[in-house]
């Protein structure tokens, strides 16, 4: 190397390479890329009014009825994880999409992606898990598929559920009918899923006791929509996180959002392994958490119907829905300045130091 | 959560803030040089309450930034040759080389692998004989204990099938370097409080002493950054030069000194070129003659791969503080997280991302 003083001016980074030749791990983490894959690919091959909307879920007429239709693919590792397992969560991911639209779930079906190998110890129970978690949100599982695949293309066990649901006519949710005066609710606090998963998973070395949050969210929904039916908006805020969702939200409504550092429930344990790693738990995965866009004269009643059900125990006002800076979402910080809550472009990555 | 919020109280920053616009009487530029720092006063707006006499430009302290275009690209090809599995820390996936990054390398079947913590590593060596582990072991005086260890780990293992790509960089010759460019501004560090836990600050009394000006050892949190600011001005206005440590939490004057005596019998200072900035003399650590089976550049003859940096973006002065990432024609416009012209738009310590995370909105208003 050589032995001059350092040259201090003229020299520089290299150039860029757009994320749009080749599908990256990053493009289903449910920031930016994933987003640019429903922009760029799949919309403008399947384009129709019901995908447009953009919402958890689908809403179709059929002789006269509202359904809702929606689907998700569960490739979680590991299998089983503190607070549940993949069969509790392919359940509960779907009766949540379903149950975001306001639609009462009715019917799943199930497919297994099996690698060769698998135990049928592990199936059986991961399947008993779904069933339990089933009968408990009071849906049946009426049809299902199975294939196998060759050892090394699958890790273990991916499943896809379908669901179907049933809309009231007078309940209409969905992501672009925020308004600028709008409270944002919480139903509790966040990342306790992802930090929960990231505990399990190799190279990763904290004891911790966080469980995973994965429930059925329908029931509270059913118990918000008892005190009014127009709550403008309901999502669940998985991968991506709290901030994803409400990124999502700013942009299809077109209206800014404007967050409440302080009033954002975060438990002990994940502000610690999220300090820990380097993480924002903005930006970390729920699977039983939701978050509702109301006007602010029933936000009162709504909170306290969250309140009175025991998923939303820790419900809180976080934010409003402001008319400026449309698409962005804003975050007064603890010490009272702003800053923005951007959605990320892949997954959230530890930072070294 | 007792420690950590004692150290974001609102009202202790708020009267920190109000003790720097008290003592503020003229302009200076103050440099923190470690890319958490540069995190927190993003993350928490600590430029909003700062009085206009205060300007904060960002130093080269983010690891991933600063980590040669050429170790990436030998990190890559490495990671693309079937007997070989790459561990490395998850912040350098996305760090463009010059065809490809790392994520690009496992989209097309590398075995890339995320740890945490670099004896991880070490363990993926052990369960796996017929593959070749190889660790791309980079970052400041912080990492540089842990990286040691499992070097060390390897060889009373006898591991014949580990190494490390070294990529280490050493704070306080980048100081001098920066401090000896005629375009310097800089009238005042915030030294990175970690690797002062690891090193202790005596290396930085030469600094002090040969350019006249103060340092403060400084911790990450907002109070910590407020109160090392209040104390570096205080000395600025009253026309001193001393090194002080706001960090006593954690920063002893002697660091911690079994972490030093695994540094010095697993690497040697080296001439290190840095990212952005060039090379700089006795800047880097590489491994001892003694480890030499554990360097993958040898192991692997990587010395064959070299590569040039071409002009894109202007991160050589946004590492040195010349200039700001706003000022960047690129910045949120054609450089983005999702599509990096330079480094420090890439790592979450980079000081372009952190613009871009927290005050894109600031920008558009």
């Amino acid at each position: 190397m050589a032995k001059t003083a350092p040259t201090i001016l003229g020299l520089s980074c290299p150039a860029p390479f757009p994320a749009k030749d080749t599908v990256l791990l990053g493009h289903g983490s449910g920031g930016k890329l994933s987003a640019e894959l429903v922009r760029d690919i799949f919309l403008p091959a399947f384009d129709n009014p019901a995908l447009a909307r953009l919402d958890d879920q689908a809403v179709v007429q059929v002789n006269g009825s509202r359904i809702a239709i929606t689907t998700d693919s569960f490739v979680v590792k590991p299998l089983f994880f503190p607070g549940g397992d993949i069969g509790s969560l392919a359940v509960h991911g779907t009766v949540n999409d379903l149950a975001m639209g306001g639609a009462q779930p009715l019917f799943l079906s199930v497919a297994f992606i099996i690698e060769e190998g698998l135990s049928v110890d592990v199936l059986r129970r991961v399947v008993e898990s779904l069933q339990r978690a089933a009968a408990s949100a009071g849906v049946q599982i009426v049809t299902g598929d199975t294939k196998v695949v060759e050892k090394g293309s699958g890790d273990g066990l991916f499943i896809n559920t379908t669901g179907i649901g049933l809309l009231e006519p007078d309940v209409e949710m969905s992501a672009n009918r925020a308004r600028p005066g709008d409270q944002v609710l919480l139903s509790g606090s966040i990342g306790e899923h992802g930090i929960a998963i990231l505990a399990q998973r190799e190279g990763l070395q904290f004891e911790s006791t966080v469980e995973s949050d994965s429930a059925s969210l329908h029931t509270l929904v059913a118990s918000m929509l008892n005190v009014t039916r127009s709550i403008r908006c309901m999502r669940d805020p998985t991968r991506g996180g709290l901030s994803s969702t409400l990124n999502e939200i700013a942009a299809q409504s077109q209206v800014g959002i404007e967050l409440d550092e302080h009033s954002i429930p975060v438990g002990e344990e994940v502000r610690g392994a999220c300090e820990l790693l380097g993480l924002d738990p903005l930006y970390v995965a729920n699977e039983g958490k939701l978050v509702a866009i109301v006007d602010p004269v029933i936000a009162g009643p709504v909170l306290a119907a969250m309140r009175g059900h025991d998923l939303g125990r820790q419900a809180q006002i976080i934010g409003t829905v402001t008319a400026s800076h449309p698409g962005l979402v804003t975050m007064r910080t603890v010490l009272g300045t702003n800053r923005v809550v951007d959605m990320l472009a892949g997954d959230q990555l530890p930072r070294i130091c | 959560m007792k420690y950590i919020d004692e150290y974001r109280d609102a009202r202790i920053a708020r009267g920190l803030a109000k003790a720097i616009a008290n003592c503020a009487r003229h302009n200076w530029v103050l440099m923190e040089i470690c890319g958490g720092q540069t995190h927190t006063i993003m993350r928490y707006g600590l430029d909003e309450i700062l009085p206009r006499q205060i300007e904060l430009v960002h130093g080269p302290g983010c690891p991933v930034c600063v980590t040669p275009l050429e170790t990436i690209d030998r990190a890559i090809a490495l990671a693309l040759r079937p007997e070989v599995i790459l561990v490395s820390y998850g912040d350098m996936l996305r760090v463009p080389g010059s065809d490809l990054d790392l994520f690009r390398a496992k989209a097309r079947g590398a075995d890339v692998r995320i740890v945490y913590s670099p004896t991880e590593a070490v363990t993926i060596a052990r369960g796996n004989p017929d593959r070749n582990v190889v660790f791309l072991a980079i970052g400041f005086e912080t990492t540089a204990p842990a990286n040691a260890m499992a070097a060390w780990q390897a060889r009373r293992e006898g591991l014949a099938n580990f190494s490390m790509l070294v990529s280490h960089v050493l704070v306080p010759p980048a100081i001098r370097a920066l401090l000896a460019s005629p375009e310097n501004r800089v009238q005042g560090f915030i030294a990175p409080g970690h690797v002062c836990t690891v090193m202790g600050y005596q290396e930085y009394e030469a600094l002090v002493r040969d350019f006249a000006l103060p340092i403060v050892v400084g911790g990450f949190e907002p109070v910590d950054l407020l109160e090392a600011i209040l104390m570096l001005l205080k000395q600025l206005e009253e026309h001193e030069a001393r090194l002080e440590n706001q960090y006593v939490r954690s920063v002893s004057c002697q660091g911690n000194l079994p972490a030093q005596r695994i540094m010095q019998e697993v690497f040697e200072i080296a001439d290190q070129k840095w990212r952005g900035i060039g090379p700089i003399p006795r800047s880097g650590l590489r491994l001892r003659s003694e480890f030499a089976a554990y360097d993958a550049n040898k192991v692997f003859d990587l010395e064959l791969i070299t590569a040039d940096e071409p002009a894109e973006c202007i991160s050589a002065q946004v590492l040195q503080g010349l200039k700001k990432p706003t000022d960047c024609p690129a910045f949120a416009m054609r450089c983005t997280p999702e599509n990096p012209l330079g480094a420090p738009m890439v790592s979450a310590e980079g000081a372009c991302a952190a613009y871009y995370h927290y005050r894109r909105h600031a920008r558009a208003s």
